[in-house]
């Protein structure tokens, strides 16, 4: 809170219409309250949502599941300050994406599936206690860890999430990846239209 | 927040998602699995980007997408091309690869 509240002093672009913005101790500790609130109900709402959209039957409820956990993971991104990618993540995926899932779903008419899972083999068991046990070593390893992370900059996050810097970025120090992705992008639609044609010939 | 509780939401995004890939057998939801598990390594870039104060995670991230739109055009097509040969998306049906 206090390197929050030095930030903001130091920083110029908290000036605006000429007025100096300082916020007061009490603001500073409501926004920490606020994004520790923000992330409990993203993070249920997300957890929530992706376990239901394992285990429904019905692949357009599931779908619409994962759309919910679409918004939530992008009010995490806003949480995070990074306004752009949260944008972008409602709008491809939430929106593109999505779309063309629930159109193929509809396309194909797919009833629901009669059981959930059909064979519960001993490889289905053994597959969902191996990644059960990941989860377990993951949640050892990440919260009981007391491997020294470098300070965080978290003050900084505001400045470079924006479309600003993420633009500035992409054509500079990013140009080349970003002139591949448009070929993958034209192999990604060459291929789509072949894969999907009736006859080849 | 800090940052482990970030990592821990998107471990606990990513377990799920593998174990929809394990247990479904429909193969619209198998692909959306692993949907979310791209998800899940996104919310961590981001949380890493956000904490270490570096633009990089979060470019990372913009390329993942669009990555996993051509993942997903792609992917489709081979669903609707697999799905007009054999009539069904049942992954325990479709077995021409399987040695």
């Amino acid at each position: 809170m206090h390197q929050r509240d030095m930030w903001f002093k130091n920083e110029p672009r908290c000036v605006i219409h000429g007025r100096l913005i300082r916020p007061s101790t009490t603001s500073s500790r409501l926004s920490v309250i606020l994004e520790t609130l923000l992330f409990y109900f993203f993070g249920t709402i997300s957890v929530g949502s992706a376990l239901m959209m394992v285990t429904r039957r019905s692949p357009v409820i599931a779908a619409l599941y994962l759309i919910l956990n679409f918004f939530a993971l992008g009010g995490l991104y806003l949480s995070l300050h990074a306004q752009f990618i949260a944008f972008i993540q409602i709008l491809v995926y939430a929106g593109a994406i999505m779309v063309l899932f629930l159109f193929v779903i509809m396309l194909l008419n797919l009833g629901d599936e009669k059981k959930l899972a059909e064979k519960i083999s001993y490889k289905k068991i053994i597959g969902a206690g191996l990644s059960f046990g990941v989860l377990m070593e993951l949640i050892y390893v990440l919260g009981f860890s007391t491997a020294s992370l470098p300070p965080s900059q978290f003050e900084k996050a505001t400045e470079i999430g924006t479309v600003e810097n993420i633009g500035m970025q992409l054509f500079t120090t990013f140009l080349f990846p970003f002139e591949v992705t448009s070929i993958l992008l034209l192999s990604a639609i060459v291929g789509a239209v072949i894969l999907a044609k009736k006859k080849l010939r | 927040m800090d940052l482990q509780s970030y990592l821990l939401l998107s471990a606990t995004l990513f377990i799920i998602g593998v174990v929809g890939v394990i247990a479904r057998r429909n193969a619209i939801i198998v692909f959306m699995s692993i949907e979310l598990m791209l998800n899940s390594v996104n919310l961590s870039l981001v949380a890493f980007s956000a904490f270490l104060g570096d633009v990089t995670g979060q470019m990372i991230v913009f390329f993942a997408m669009t990555v996993a739109a051509a993942e997903a055009a792609v992917g489709l097509a081979i669903i609707i091309a697999l799905f007009r040969n054999k009539q069904t998306i049942n992954l325990e049906d479709i077995n021409i690869l399987k040695w």
